[in-house]
């Protein structure tokens, strides 16, 4: 079974890899929810100026029908002005693509990014749409039998396991 | 379709919404817990998302509601749908076609799903089981009020609302007021409030408005309306059916709005912090004066923001991917 570097560190080099490239006009848009818990420590770690931002994107999603909503996800909220932003998307693990071009979609709704980019802790494989990573630590293959799901404990700290679906 | 609950598929999903009677408490708060991203589509720029993007709604209006029609309508558009308003009393009824042969012509354009207003109980179930009878059982039906039997979507909506403000209904003291007997709202309303387990739910009115049996639902009846607010939670007035009144029932609207219109002093009688809800349109000076409907314990126009998320949330998980 393929190993991952503790989450802790991946959000270290996510950080590294992105510190060169912001400006006072960067935002940071989490995907709830464990892309949420990732950009509220870039946030505060990158020192960056415009509100942070969270979004649901279960409505944008091509599946809605099998998955519904999910319990505990809240609205979005995109307190910064999306037109002519750098916006950078951040979720915890990147697999097929869908969940990002619905949050493309999603954001497209609120306004015209100047750019938009993508941050993900780590990339599993299985694309099945033309979607990559702007800022990616951490790449490895898995099995469409297995999930690579991020945990947070109460303490704040985050967690990587490998589950058999 | 699942013959206990025709509004049921055979696995336990929602495929029709027709009633609030013995729909379970999960698929409920399934709806309110879905309705809530949807409140935040509506402060957007784009006020869209793409759920039943390419989908036909057709609002089948048998009976005149602008106001209904018009938020199933936007709920409808901001999913994405397509809404094609047809206000039958007007077209092919007047010219003879009978209700289900308006609906096998509709079917026949490729619709996805109808919104129902009829002023015959049971319309909608009639439609649901003629559609699956013609073997289009992928066309959705909601009811959007049958005659005086059910009023779903506004019974969803008020038990949004009373969420909303009171977080959690198990120790609630809800009083219905008003014409309860030629109210579907009421219905829906003591249906949904008794599945939510609300333990003192209340009806208030005279006698000539409530229908008989009614304390068989498992309410408390009052015929004093003072009796009746005390110690309320929540107040949910009814609007006097002004066109469904048949003979005489009430003596005049003045003296209804004596013994039963919803004035500042009643309202005292309620817990200081009882919110106020109607379902509109109100008849101001009739069942409820004016400084009540204005003041800041009603939350009457928070319910019709929140029944359009409400009917977003039902038609986006009766008609989404089908």
């Amino acid at each position: 079974m393929p190993t991952l570097p503790p989450a802790t560190e991946l959000c270290r080099r996510l950080a590294d890899l992105m510190r060169p490239h912001v400006t006072p006009a960067t935002a940071l848009v989490g995907i709830q929810t464990g892309g949420v818990w990732i950009a509220e420590w870039l946030h505060e770690e990158l020192g960056i100026k415009q509100p942070l931002g969270s979004m649901n994107v279960s409505l944008y999603r091509d599946d809605y029908s099998q998955r519904g909503l999910q319990a505990g996800r809240k609205p979005s909220s995109i307190p910064f002005d999306v037109e002519d932003a750098h916006v950078i998307i951040v979720d915890d693990v990147l697999y097929t693509g869908r969940t990002i071009r619905a949050a493309m979609n999603e954001l497209f709704d609120y306004g015209r990014p100047a750019r938009v980019e993508l941050a993900v802790l780590a990339d599993r494989g299985g694309r099945e749409l033309p979607i990559a990573a702007t800022y990616c630590p951490h790449a490895l293959n898995l099995p469409a039998s297995q999930s690579l799901n991020l945990d947070r404990a109460e303490d704040g700290s985050l967690q990587f396991t490998i589950v058999e679906k | 379709m699942n013959h206990d609950n025709p509004q049921l598929n055979k696995n336990g999903e929602l495929q029709h919404l027709l009633t609030l009677d013995g729909l379970p408490r999960e698929i409920i708060m399934s709806i309110l817990d879905n309705a809530a991203p949807f409140t935040e589509v509506a402060e957007r720029e784009v006020k869209k998302v793409p759920l039943l993007r390419g989908k036909s709604v057709f609002n089948l209006f048998f009976e005149n509601s602008t106001r209904t029609r018009t938020t199933f309508e936007i709920a409808a558009k901001r999913l994405s749908a397509d809404v094609i308003n047809l206000n039958i009393n007007t077209s092919s009824t007047a010219k003879g076609e009978t209700l289900l042969d308006t609906v096998d012509n509709l079917a026949a354009m490729q619709a996805d799903m109808f919104v129902v207003r009829h002023a015959s109980s049971g319309a909608p179930y009639l439609i649901a089981q003629h559609l699956r009878n013609i073997g289009a059982d992928h066309i959705r039906v909601v009811n959007a009020g049958d005659g005086r039997h059910a009023h779903p979507t506004q019974g969803l909506l008020d038990m949004y609302t009373i969420r909303h403000y009171k977080k959690d209904f198990t120790g609630l003291t809800c009083a219905i007021v008003g014409d309860v007997l030629h109210s579907r709202v009421a219905r829906s309303q003591i249906h949904a409030l008794k599945t939510l387990g609300v333990p003192d739910i209340r009806v208030v009115g005279p006698k000539t408005l409530l229908p008989t049996g009614v304390e068989h639902m498992g309410v408390r009846v009052f015929h004093d309306m003072r009796e009746g607010l005390r110690g309320a939670d929540v107040v949910m007035m009814l609007r006097l059916q002004n066109e469904r009144m048949n003979g005489a029932l009430l003596p005049s609207p003045q003296e209804y709005f004596k013994y039963y219109g919803l004035t500042p002093d009643k309202l005292e009688l309620a817990k200081p912090n009882a919110i106020v809800m109607h379902p509109g349109p109100m008849n101001r000076g009739v069942e409820i004066d004016s400084a009540v409907a204005d003041g800041g314990q009603a939350v009457i126009l928070p319910q019709v923001t929140f029944g359009i998320a409400v009917r977003m949330a039902v038609m986006s998980m009766l008609g989404a991917g089908n």
